[in-house]
């Protein structure tokens, strides 16, 4: 069976890692460069998306955003992912007290509105790149824990763990070796949402000024100029804000599709 | 039921301990001592005087000590003063609350009106053009920043075509107007807030009704309720929908928290004073008291959100009453 929307999904997410990836050699322009002769040109053959208040190309500071955004995306997933994994299979395999704990530290965590928790974090560690991936990263682990606890308690039961227990097999080798590789497809699928969450996470964020810093471009930061050409450029408002839906779109299509593929 | 309540109410206790125990750690991350960030631009101070301000305040004491301290101030609602103007962090939440709720309520109404019917329209036309359609656009909705469409609504109805005003709850001359004006002087200022907060959650509740829907229709019930012969319209409205809302009473409850997370960006994009801009002010000017009152808050808020979902949910649903 052909899987369309993993297909479509890689191939936005490729494409986008490429452009990513040789940001210096795709854009035409160096992206913090102020051209006071070219102020909020719209888009034309010279700036393909014209360019902003300060006569910077607006493709170029796109095209290196999508290094950040990717960049943090990807990185605060990782963590989150691995924090959710340590702490769902401890929860699911020991059970008992430790189980009631963990999971009873997730729904305290869950009533924290995730912006309020970042923005309270930004605002009192100061905003900077690498603060957003561990902030983003330790405020949505909490979906991925639930997940890691459900599967585990359902294949702890199963005959092939009884029988490494019956040889032996130490309770970290049964986690690590039988009890995660088994559970790794959901946990797979909400990654792939959560690298999309993330991107929106932080381009909220840097839109309300406490996420990437100019002039470091983000998409986020590059819509904080938005509210004041509203009326005036809106090639600063519809670019910017296309490339997030684009990569979001990207990887909640490649979710989607493993999810199929995965049979769920 | 009431035991069931009850039950509930108690369990909320540790949790509520466990809100204000992550709330303090938040705010001991903060590099530095809170008295020094509230004195330390005025250069009048002496380092003999940031000590002495400390002992009062208690930060000489032993983290738990302080703690302890804190939450003893926190049962009397007492959060402190704000930073910024010296009021007590409790009053300037309060007079901003109300606004804040309406415009959350309005936009729970407004995606319960629209989704739910939405959804089933999608999933008893499986497979139909608007279904597909609906489908792409819920995809696209779900993919979209709701700042991006708040910014893209504002130049469209606001500047383009002038309909409705940009920022705001009231007009300039609100004091002047009748009461049927005042109304609609607010509707007009609310509306795109109201449509762009609910935007969020709209096209994830659209598609999970969908799912629903379609479940429930292949429900063992469902042939039963054919082979006896009912019309189609009482398979559809009476068993097979009933089945369907049920976890969307779930659902409302745990949508608050994006809700009230949305509000942040959307108070301070269109400038509506409610605790979603209070909070991103207290943000920037480092407000420690106001910061952590307004986390306390919403996590309480949303805390309340859900044993109400689950309170409802336990009143239609008997099974889950007698669980346990």
């Amino acid at each position: 069976m052909q899987n369309k929307s993993l297909n479509i999904g890689i191939l936005i997410i490729g494409f986008l890692t490429i452009i990513a990836i040789l940001a210096p050699l795709v854009s035409p322009f160096d992206p913090s460069v102020i051209d006071q002769d070219s102020l909020l040109m719209p888009p034309s053959l010279k700036h393909f998306l014209g360019t902003d208040t300060l006569g910077r190309d607006l493709f170029s500071r796109i095209v290196f955003g999508a290094r950040i955004s990717l960049g943090i995306g990807l990185v605060a997933v990782g963590i989150a992912t691995l924090v959710g994994l340590i702490l769902g299979a401890a929860a699911g395999f020991y059970g008992g007290r430790i189980d009631g704990l963990i999971m009873r530290f997730v729904d305290i965590m869950l009533c924290f509105p995730t912006f309020y928790l970042i923005l309270a974090v930004a605002a009192i560690l100061g905003p900077s790149i690498f603060n957003i991936m561990i902030i983003v990263g330790l405020t949505s682990w909490m979906g991925v824990a639930r997940l890691v606890r459900g599967e585990i308690l359902s294949l702890k039961e199963r005959e092939f763990i009884q029988a490494e227990k019956s040889i032996g097999a130490s309770n970290l080798r049964i986690i690590i070796r039988h009890l995660i590789p088994n559970a790794i497809g959901p946990v797979l699928v909400s990654a792939t949402l959560g690298i999309g969450g993330a991107i929106l996470l932080e381009s909220g964020l840097s839109f309300l000024g406490l996420g990437v810093q100019p002039p470091t471009p983000s998409w986020g930061n590059i819509l904080i100029e938005s509210k004041s050409t509203l009326g005036v450029a809106w090639w600063i408002t519809v670019f910017p804000g296309l490339a997030i839906l684009t990569t979001i779109l990207g990887f909640n299509l490649i979710a989607e599709g493993l999810k199929k593929k995965l049979g769920g | 039921m009431i035991t069931y309540i009850f039950r509930r109410l108690f369990g909320l206790l540790p949790m509520l301990f466990g809100i204000t125990l992550i709330s303090f750690m938040v705010i001991k991350l903060a590099p530095g001592k809170p008295v020094m960030l509230q004195y330390s631009l005025n250069p009048k101070i002496s380092l003999d005087e940031i000590k002495r301000l400390e002992k009062i305040e208690g930060f000489d004491k032993p983290l738990y000590v302080q703690y302890f301290n804190w939450l003893g101030n926190l049962s009397r609602f007492n959060f402190g003063r704000s930073i910024s103007d010296g009021r007590f962090v409790m009053d300037k939440i309060v007079e901003r609350l109300p606004v804040t709720l309406s415009i959350n309520i309005l936009s729970l109404f407004l995606i319960f009106l629209i989704a739910v019917p939405w959804g089933i329209r999608s999933a008893l036309k499986q497979g139909s053009t608007f279904d597909r359609v609906s489908t792409l656009v819920m995809f696209l909705l779900f993919a979209a920043p709701t700042f991006w469409l708040a910014l893209l609504l504002m130049q469209l109805f606001c500047i383009q075509f002038g309909w409705l005003p940009i920022s705001g709850i009231t007009s300039l001359d609100f004091e002047h107007f009748n009461w049927w004006q005042k109304v609609f002087d607010i509707g007009r200022h609310l509306f795109l807030p109201v449509l762009v907060s609910g935007l969020a959650g709209f096209a994830g509740i659209c598609r999970y009704m969908r799912s629903n829907m379609i479940e429930a229709l292949q429900q063992p019930y469902i042939y039963t309720a054919r082979a006896k012969g009912l019309s189609e319209n009482k398979i559809i409205y009476k068993h097979a929908l009933r089945n369907a809302l049920l976890p969307i009473v779930t659902i409302l409850g745990l949508s608050l928290p994006g809700l009230l997370g949305g509000s942040i960006i959307f108070e301070s994009i269109f400038a509506i004073p409610g605790i979603g801009r209070l909070f991103y002010e207290a943000a920037m000017m480092r407000d420690i008291n106001l910061i952590m009152a307004e986390i306390i808050l919403v996590a309480v808020l949303t805390m309340l959100g859900n044993l109400i979902a689950d309170v409802l949910y336990a009143y239609v649903d008997p099974r889950i009453r007698y669980k346990k």
